[in-house]
């Protein structure tokens, strides 16, 4: 039955993160922000302590058959509190991320028990993170050069990786790893590209760089250097044969299909805090939104903001629908990039009229409206940029593939 | 929990009423707008589908099935897809049986209900929108007054379906202390239905302007009694707006779509070109977002929750959407699109009613 009503547990899981967005992410939204590459120890901890017994972000397999039936929305529900508390803080979140979702779509079960155990066994926090882009290649992965060559037991890892969210504390600052994209056999295109992964502190990884940017400063982004990496032969995440077709790579690309609902839902976390402070500044001045008055009695302010309203909405049940389908066992391709292409958009014009719509207000540094609409930005961009995500999902609408549409 | 996945009956009923829109409305749609008329065999194929029957309860000889928006809004979509005219002369009676069913007395349900249980078209309808540039839906400038026994009612509505035939008009007026509804019969003094207004769109759909001079009404019209709260049927009535934006919108853009992958141009099908599949793309999201949206205030207005904010945003959304897509579905048709052989200007100028009609349908 067609039902809109989050059940009683993600409601109250709903709650109990908000309240740690609001108690321990506002407060220290702004300070690191403007100390970008300094790291919140304390709340780091934190979440890890919270975290790691109850994964915010899973185990990173969220396929798994866990008794959580509602695994996927109950992410997206958790990602959008802890974004309306702060993107950038939560991006910098220790667990299993980018990288562990990887593992999750594409590892054995051996392989799945022995890097991701380590997001639920305690100890210091770690941090897992997906290195794909490099410096002339991002939405193309296809054109990867990093090259992965086997000798004896190992694979030897040669190439540059940039924009690796948090590549830094993945690759040096815990024992965590890195999932890097690199290709058995330039030739051979999509088909030849597999995913490996790195334990941190492997000889051959550097941090070359970490770089500056306009919002989420909180997370760090690393550029990745591999010089003669070796790393065991069975940390290749799923067969190391180049097949005639570019199924295995399908199998890389699946994993987009469950982050991509999880980056929107960071995205609306974002807008909604925006929303949520324009309603509470007009309240506050004696200005209510009105809703059902013909256009000549709303003043622009109200259309502005009901328009932003629907849209954010429309945006968040795009996203719990990509989520549910994905936790009910169903194909979401189509489905997750509407929602992330959707998204990405609307938050960064809803952030970007909601400055507008508080004049100076909006563009001090004093609040942290500015700070949201530079943190809204990325959500159209990374995890495939509002152009990927367009053609995908114009693909599928058309029934073309790559080669017929491009 | 939440669900997007609709029940079998649904499935069902929404698979029934595309096999309807597709065999029946659709092949009818063009030349019904030419001609300004629905044609009398889809009046009659319409009313075996039982959707004015079905809510009905049986105690008055309907099938008494619950009341659902949310199955109403997929089946409405369902029909819109089909064309919005022929869909709007159908669902018009439901435009009394419909309020009748949710807060009708029970005097008012024996007395009214039974006409719409019979095998053939009943007519009925309601009038809401009013003739004037700065139409308040929250402040009608139709009134009714007490007087004694009676209620009098005097104003100017318009946009009203098939007021021509029908047996009764849902009247919404405002009283001393709300916006109220009342059932006023046809042959009732003081009312008069003006001539079949001329619009741009929804053409086959005979509408009329009323003139109620000081029209008389027993007290026991005053639908659901007075302390009738009729707010909830004017959300369900934007919200069955929403739902025929969606059915519209989606008809363009399978139209678009498929022309755009069999034109081609440069040597290739322009489907194949980004300009143009990325507005296809666009499109795709945009009807889902809209139906989503209509399904989410449908669905909290089956539980009896506060609706009118989200019937408002899903009609306020879908109403400039539609326009949006069958806008750009024209453009993908380019030159076609603007020639009445193609239904794609037909689409754009229902689209463009959307921002205007309220009360048009109800769920």
């Amino acid at each position: 039955m067609i039902d809109f009503e989050l059940s009683d547990g993600l409601k109250n899981m709903q709650m109990l993160t908000h309240q740690a967005a609001e108690m321990a992410m506002r407060p220290i939204a702004r300070e690191y922000d403007e100390r970008e590459h300094e790291k919140p120890w304390d709340f780091l901890n934190m979440m890890w302590e919270v975290s790691h017994a109850n994964p915010i972000g899973g185990s990173g397999d969220r396929k798994a058959k866990d008794g959580l039936p509602e695994r996927n929305l109950g992410m997206c529900v958790s990602i959008e509190e802890l974004s309306w508390g702060d993107a950038g803080l939560y991006l910098s979140i220790p667990n299993a991320g980018l990288g562990g979702a990887a593992v999750a779509a594409a590892g054995t079960p051996e392989q799945k028990a022995r890097f991701l155990k380590r997001f639920t066994e305690g100890g210091k926090p770690k941090w897992a993170a997906m290195a794909i882009t490099e410096p002339s290649c991002g939405s193309d992965s296809s054109a990867i050069q990093t090259t992965a060559v086997r000798d004896g037991e190992h694979w030897v890892l040669n190439g540059t990786k940039i924009f690796c969210t948090a590549g830094l504390m993945a690759a040096e600052k815990s024992e965590g790893f890195v999932v890097v994209w690199a290709t058995l056999d330039r030739t051979a295109g999509r088909a030849g590209i597999k995913a490996f992964v790195v334990e941190a502190g492997t000889p051959g990884m550097y941090v070359t760089k970490v770089e500056n940017k306009l919002g989420i400063r909180a997370s760090d982004t690393a550029a990745l250097v591999f010089e003669d990496c070796r790393i065991p032969l069975d940390n290749i995440l799923g067969s190391p044969e180049v097949p005639k077709t570019s199924e295995g790579f399908k199998g890389v690309m699946a994993t987009f299909d469950a982050t991509r609902p999880i980056v929107a839902a960071s995205a609306i976390g974002v807008g909604r805090a925006a929303l949520d402070f324009v309603r509470e500044t007009l309240v506050q001045h004696g200005v209510p939104i009105r809703y059902g008055l013909p256009s000549h009695k709303l003043t622009a302010l109200e259309r502005d903001f009901m328009d932003m309203e629907a849209q954010l909405q429309a945006a968040r049940l795009l996203t719990w629908r990509a989520a549910w389908m994905m936790d009910n066992g169903m194909r979401n391709n189509l489905e997750a990039s509407m929602a992330k292409a959707k998204a990405g958009l609307v938050v960064t014009q809803v952030t970007q009229k909601a400055v507008e719509m508080l004049g100076p207000l909006g563009y001090s540094r004093q609040l942290l409206l500015e700070k949201w609409m530079r943190d809204a930005k990325i959500n159209d961009i990374f995890e495939g940029t509002q152009q990927i995500n367009q053609m995908i999902v114009a693909r599928r609408i058309l029934g073309y593939s790559s080669k017929e549409l491009s | 929990m939440v669900s997007f996945k609709p029940t079998d009956e649904q499935d069902l009923i929404s698979k029934t009423m595309a096999d309807f829109a597709r065999e029946v409305l659709r092949p009818h749609a063009r030349e019904a707008d030419e001609a300004n008329r629905v044609p009398g065999e889809v009046v009659a194929r319409g009313w075996e589908l039982g959707f004015v029957q079905s809510m009905v309860p049986e105690a008055q000889g309907g099938y008494g099935d619950t009341r659902s928006a949310v199955t109403g809004v997929i089946l409405l979509e369902e029909l819109a897809y089909g064309d919005l005219s022929l869909a709007l002369h159908l669902l018009a009676p439901r435009l009394l049986t419909i309020p009748l069913v949710v807060v009708g007395t029970k005097e008012q349900q024996a007395r009214w209900l039974p006409r719409f249980t019979g095998t053939e078209f009943a007519t009925a309808t309601a009038a809401f929108v009013e003739p004037r540039w700065d139409f308040d839906p929250t402040s009608l400038g139709t009134r009714a007054e007490r007087q004694g026994g009676d209620w009098v009612i005097s104003g100017e509505k318009c946009l009203v379906p098939l007021a021509r035939d029908a047996e009764a008009i849902l009247v919404y007026a405002t009283t001393p202390d709300r916006v109220a509804a009342f059932v006023v019969e046809a042959k009732a003094r003081g009312l008069t239905v003006g001539e079949r207004e001329k619009n741009m769109g929804i053409k086959a759909l005979d509408t009329y302007p009323l003139r109620l001079d000081g029209v008389r009404v027993p007290v026991a019209s005053r639908l659901g009694g007075d302390a009738t709260d009729v707010q909830p049927l004017v959300d369900a009535s934007r919200v069955a707006t929403a739902a025929l934006a969606v059915g519209v919108s989606r008809a363009a853009f399978d139209h678009a779509r498929d022309y755009a992958k069999e034109r081609r141009a440069f040597g290739q099908s322009i489907a194949q070109k980004q300009a143009i599949a990325f507005m296809l793309a666009d499109m795709a999201i945009e009807i889902d977002a809209i139906r989503l949206l209509a399904w989410e205030a449908a669905s909290r207005l089956d539980k009896g929750q506060p609706a009118t904010r989200e019937c408002w945003l899903a009609r306020h959304y879908a109403s400039q959407s539609a326009l949006k897509i069958t806008d750009n579905a024209l453009q993908v048709l380019g030159g076609h699109g603007y020639i009445r052989d193609h239904p794609v200007e037909l689409w754009l100028r229902n689209a463009r009613g959307f921002a205007t009609f309220d009360g048009l349908a109800i769920v």
